[in-house]
């Protein structure tokens, strides 16, 4: 049978109405097509979420959010540490560290601030050097002491200086370091370097050697015993110095009645004699004299 | 003389701007069809060394982003029959095109195959007066040309200089430079009715855009569908559409001779629809499935059902061999190609060097028709599909769109054209202060 109803009649045609084509190519224009993708989206988008924070209730939950999200990631065991290993360090030294190093363990090792750390350790008088490593949830300290080289003795004590003359410690006696040598005088630290270079020069004169002072913190002196000094110029100490001991070697000068040599002006050398030497000197002197 | 001319150069000018501006749409609008394809024009491609390939064909510059076809409406031969129909269907190509490039257009370069096309050979000869031939000359020589009349209500469609000769050499393509005296050209120029390309011109006004170009669909489909070196050494391009076949002639790689045969694929149809008794949609299906010109004895018993909507069953269960569908269709394709037959042989097609005939467009694609074709027209036929451009669609590259990618083509690499030549001022109007700057600028 024939379908009831018209089935030709209405062919579909898709032509657009002349103003939705006109709508479409409006939509088409750059500028507006921008707009509309970009600027509006974004545009809605920021003044939403500029709306919901203006609340300072809704800002504060972000932050607290934020910071459980931050703390609930750096605070996973396997980035805590839990103890402190110092090594390399004496007793006393080691809890100084422990009482200046300003954590509380267990830590994350985010908080853990390893250079500050380090500054701090190298601040501290004893040290010399310090490297921390976080290893296995163990913080490793591992220090370098500075090693006593000398004796200082000041006006209101002694003290120990290492060997670039930084101060080590306080001492209350000389005889605890007997095999230190000694320095004096003011500003001695400061030169120390000389007076080591002093030192090694004056080997033959070890057992003599009392110690060594500095003095108008320019030059040195050597102090031996039966209270011979050796006053040594400020430039050339040195060379001075080993004039003197080949002075020693083939005059025996040290070895008389002498007091001071003076080698201030190296051109000229003086010798003071002992105190009391001089007049008898001269008396025998004379007498061999009236001998003959 | 300077209407049409001003107007053209008012169309190049809008080419221009629009290249300028790098999308360009550009229309078919044909009799059963009407295809719609915008091109982006983004420079040469980086890809090609330009330096040793060289653009290759010309279509390297510009690329497909959208393609819309769609069946007409209110066109027959070619030509507007009811504007609000024919506006409407070039709004729905323009727009889904646009909708898929996703960009807004606003120039359209246009082809159409109606207007009964003319063609006239011109010739035009001055004598140089410098040492050089110029641009100038150029142009003196080709408003020299003594125009035809081709009658009220007439308009130029193309007007290309075929052909340039200096003294006694001819076949120049470009004399400018040549040292020489008597200048004389060749020239090719086509017209079509006014009332044709006005009423194509006020259906895109009516859809917002500017017509940037008017091109004649047998030219285009000749520039698509032909390879270099046919078009050089003479052939012919047949575009077998649905409402008119047009054909065109190339030589030398200009366009000779264009004309149109007022029958085509859609009365094959209306044969079919009336040798059956079967609605034009069924005769346009039975024809496109089962469709043949050439029978064999396999044909006998290929039998097709016709279908019908009658609700008589007798009626409604109708079959036929194939062989019959072959006898309708093929007396029509036979007057058809006896039709070009003749236009080619006014056209004194034989005396080319080459005869290369190549059949292209939608009704072209009937099966055997290139047999058929070699018995009425010569050995020399083939079948021919549009070249390929960049980022044409698949469904684009069959023969059925050869004018559309001809247009396309067209709009990339327009030839040199009359209006492309500064008029020289004695051939202008009264219009005399122009006249005068431009006596200055010839003199001075």
């Amino acid at each position: 049978m024939r379908p009831i109803g018209t089935r030709y009649t209405n062919v579909h045609d898709p032509a657009p109405s002349r103003l939705s084509y006109r709508l479409m190519r409006f939509m088409l224009t750059p500028l507006l097509r921008r707009l509309v993708f970009y600027g509006i989206p974004g545009f809605v988008l920021s003044l939403a979420v500029g709306l919901y924070f203006a609340d300072e209730e809704h800002r504060e939950n972000l932050r607290a959010f934020a910071d459980d999200v931050h703390r609930s990631i750096i605070e996973r065991p396997e980035f805590m540490v839990s103890a402190v290993q110092i090594l390399g360090a004496g007793s006393t030294l080691e809890e100084d560290i422990r009482e200046v190093l300003p954590v509380n363990f267990p830590i994350s090792s985010f908080s853990l601030d390893v250079q500050e750390m380090r500054k701090i350790l190298v601040e501290l008088d004893p040290v010399a050097d310090a490297s921390l490593q976080v290893r296995d949830g163990i913080l490793f300290i591992d220090v370098s002491e500075r090693k006593p080289a000398f004796v200082w003795r000041k006006r209101d004590g002694l003290e120990l200086l290492d060997e670039t003359g930084h101060y080590v410690r306080s001492i209350t006696a000389r005889m605890d370091y007997p095999d230190l040598p000694l320095v004096a005088g003011e500003g001695a630290d400061k030169n120390i370097a000389e007076a080591r270079a002093l030192l090694t020069s004056a080997t033959p004169l070890v057992d003599r050697l009392r110690g060594l002072i500095y003095v108008g913190e320019r030059r040195w002196d050597l102090a031996l015993d039966r209270n011979q000094r050796i006053l040594l110029p400020a430039e050339g100490a040195v060379q001075a110095l080993e004039k003197v001991l080949i002075f020693n070697d083939t005059q025996e000068l040290l070895d008389r009645a002498i007091s001071v040599v003076d080698m201030r002006l190296s051109e000229r050398p003086t010798l003071r004699l002992a105190d009391g030497t001089s007049s008898m000197l001269l008396r025998q002197i004379k007498s061999s004299g009236a001998d003959q | 003389m300077t209407d049409f001319y001003d107007a053209q150069r008012a169309m190049r000018s809008m080419r221009k701007a629009a290249l300028q501006r790098g999308v360009i749409a550009v229309l078919d609008v044909g009799s059963t069809k009407i295809g719609c394809l915008i091109l982006r024009f983004d420079g040469v491609d980086r890809n090609i060394d330009a330096e040793t390939v060289g653009p290759m064909a010309g279509q390297s510059g510009f690329r497909v982003i959208g393609s819309a076809t769609t069946r007409s409406r209110g066109m027959e031969f070619g030509e507007v029959v009811s504007m609000p129909e024919a506006e409407r269907a070039i709004r729905t190509a323009l727009q889904s095109a646009q909708k898929l490039a996703g960009v807004r257009v606003d120039h359209v370069i246009a082809s159409f195959s109606g207007g009964a096309p003319r063609s006239y050979g011109l010739a035009g000869q001055i004598t140089v007066e410098d040492q050089f031939v110029t641009e100038q000359h150029i142009a003196e020589v080709l408003s020299a040309c003594d125009v035809p009349a081709y009658g009220d209500g007439r308009e130029v469609l193309h007007a290309q200089p075929v052909n340039f000769a200096l003294d006694h050499r001819s076949g120049l393509s470009d004399p400018r430079g040549q040292i020489g005296k008597e200048l004389s050209t060749d020239m090719h120029m086509l017209t079509v009715s006014e009332k044709s390309i006005l009423d194509l011109a006020y259906c895109i006004k009516r859809c917002d855009l500017e017509l940037a170009g008017i091109a004649s669909s047998a030219y285009a489909s000749g520039m698509a569908s032909l390879v270099e070196d046919e078009q050089e050494l003479g052939s012919a391009c047949i575009d077998m559409g649905g409402g008119t076949t047009s054909l065109s002639i190339f030589m030398k790689k200009h366009m000779i001779y264009a004309d149109t045969v007022r029958l085509g694929g859609d009365h094959v149809t209306r044969d079919i629809s009336m040798g059956l008794q079967v609605p034009i949609a069924t005769a346009e299906r039975i024809k496109t499935r089962s469709g043949g010109l050439m029978a064999t004895g396999m044909d006998d018993r290929d039998m097709i059902e016709i279908g019908g909507d009658t609700g008589d069953w007798e009626h409604d269960r109708r079959t036929i061999s194939r062989t019959e569908l072959i006898g309708i269709m093929r007396p029509r394709v036979e007057e058809i190609l006896e039709e070009v037959r003749a236009h080619l042989d006014a056209a004194g097609f034989e005396h080319l060097p080459s005869q290369q005939i190549v059949l292209t467009g939608g009704a072209s694609q009937v099966p055997g028709m290139d047999t058929l074709a070699s018995r009425i027209l010569g050995q020399q036929v083939r079948l021919g599909r549009p070249l390929r451009i960049h980022r044409l669609p698949q469904a684009y590259s069959g023969p059925s769109c050869s004018a559309l990618v001809g247009v396309s083509l067209f709009a990339a690499h327009p030839q040199d054209e009359w209006w492309d030549f500064e008029v020289p001022a004695h051939k202008l109007g009264a219009r005399s202060i122009r006249k005068a700057l431009r006596w200055f600028k010839e003199n001075w």
